[in-house]
């Protein structure tokens, strides 16, 4: 919850994966990112299949394993033991980015540092530090049919993450369909289209959001 | 047929291994990282090597053990967390990385071993990433022009060979396996069990031995876990 300001209004860090869990539809193949978008899986709604795919090599992660049922061979992207479903598939890394680039998969929850009003996101490096690299997320932005990126509206020090450009190097260019954050959402319905506010967490008024936005939207 | 089988990784990897030459090496963190056939290149003590991988292991594990004793000049990866020499090194500049999406280096591994020199993609259009490289636009959209690698050698760690070379792979251990093993000009590949032609499923082979040149088994082994996580209750 951003605390900055007096403010402790919004939405923690599961409310805001919970809010992210709406955007499933049954049947959907979506890939989660480390961090708040992991926390999406515990939304999944009862009756709806959602198969989660790892861009390591596999669809259909299942939860993560008892003591005795640990398999060196089994992780997912975040390098964590996990386990297999009925429905399970493993495949190479080509093979996985093959159905991440070609638009197979529906939907990946993102985490990002900043997201401009272009709809630019820069989550993989910050200059000066040491960079570990990007890893999968330049495919999964480029590549995945929908992306939602969920992410503190500000910084620890307050400071603005969804601003007017990215000061940080990007991640995608106008990449990014919708945005959740602690205190709203912000979606935009092609990308031609200017992000619009679609809700406010609650007790979060539209001035509090304005005041600490940087980045143009249709409120 | 000609003997693929060789008894250890040593004698695999006899007259295969010189200075500055470019390996590709499969696995994902330490999963499916062909770990006796990197101990054998350490111990062969040559250097200025270019690793394409994923990663660049974890300290003293994987590449990590390589980097230890400075026989890595280059890494071709994109994600090299978890590893504080690789860390020292990289910032003091002893280390040169070239960072890939992981989509584009399992497709520039693919393509290589495709025959195909290069492609476009989507990917890191608009970033770092596309500086220096070629835009083409395909219906109205952006594509960068990404390079195949075509690796002088191949490591790979599979599950099951057969002895002509037949390979299995085993859950998520097959990751860039597949991709580094059709890149290299020789693919040296480790496994865990060699059976007989015939044993495996022929309509479930994962890498045919086209791909193989040779084989050992690395048996037994003892496989590292990166973050062991693990659940205290039955799910319902």
């Amino acid at each position: 919850m951003t605390k900055h300001d007096g403010l402790t209004k919004g939405w923690s860090r599961d409310q805001m994966a919970a809010r992210a869990a709406q955007e499933l539809q049954d049947g959907f193949y979506v890939n989660l990112g480390i961090g708040i978008p992991t926390l999406v899986a515990n939304h999944v709604p009862a009756g709806m299949t959602v198969t989660l795919q790892s861009e390591n090599g596999m669809l259909g992660i299942g939860p993560f394993p008892t003591e005795d049922a640990i398999d060196p061979d089994l992780i997912n992207a975040g390098k964590q033991t996990i386990s297999q479903l009925p429905h399970s598939a493993y495949f190479d890394s080509a093979t996985s980015f093959a159905m991440i680039r070609g638009g197979k998969i529906d939907l990946t929850v993102l985490g990002g540092m900043e997201v401009s009003e272009a709809a630019d996101i820069a989550n993989w490096m910050v200059p000066g530090k040491m960079i570990k690299g990007m890893g999968g997320a330049m495919d999964l932005v480029a590549g995945v049919k929908k992306i939602i990126v969920v992410m503190e509206h500000c910084a620890k020090d307050g400071t603005p993450k969804f601003v007017p450009a990215c000061t940080l190097p990007l991640t995608g260019r106008n990449v990014v369909d919708m945005l959740i954050t602690d205190l709203a959402v912000f979606k935009r319905p092609d990308h031609a289209a200017p992000f619009q506010l679609v809700e406010l967490a609650p007790g979060v008024t539209a001035e509090e959001l304005a005041a600490r936005t940087t980045a143009h939207y249709l409120s | 047929m000609a003997q693929k089988i060789y008894p250890d990784a040593k004698a695999a990897l006899d007259g295969l291994l010189r200075n500055d030459m470019l390996i590709a090496c499969g696995g994902f963190g330490l999963c499916g990282i062909p770990e006796r056939l990197l101990d054998a290149v350490r111990d062969s003590g040559v250097t200025g090597l270019t690793f394409a991988s994923n990663n660049a292991g974890i300290d003293n594990e994987g590449i990590g053990k390589l980097l230890r004793t400075r026989q890595v000049k280059k890494m071709i990866a994109s994600y090299v967390g978890e590893n504080k020499e690789f860390e020292r090194q990289y910032l003091s500049g002893e280390l040169e990385v070239e960072f890939s999406p992981q989509g584009t280096l399992a497709e520039r591994m693919r393509a290589a071993g495709a025959g195909i020199p290069g492609f476009y993609t989507k990917t890191g259009v608009g970033t770092l990433v596309a500086e220096g490289k070629d835009v083409k636009v395909f219906g109205g959209e952006e594509y960068i022009l990404e390079e195949g690698i075509f690796a002088d050698l191949a490591l790979v760690k599979a599950w099951k060979a057969d002895t002509t070379g037949n390979v299995v792979f085993r859950k998520t251990a097959r990751n860039f396996n597949v991709p580094a093993a059709t890149c290299g000009k020789v693919c040296v590949v480790e496994v865990e069990e060699i059976v007989q032609p015939g044993e495996l499923d022929a309509d479930a082979i994962h890498l045919p031995g086209v791909y193989v040149q040779r084989l050992i088994c690395g048996a037994p082994y003892d496989k590292k876990i990166e973050f062991r996580t693990t659940r205290t209750t039955d799910v319902g």
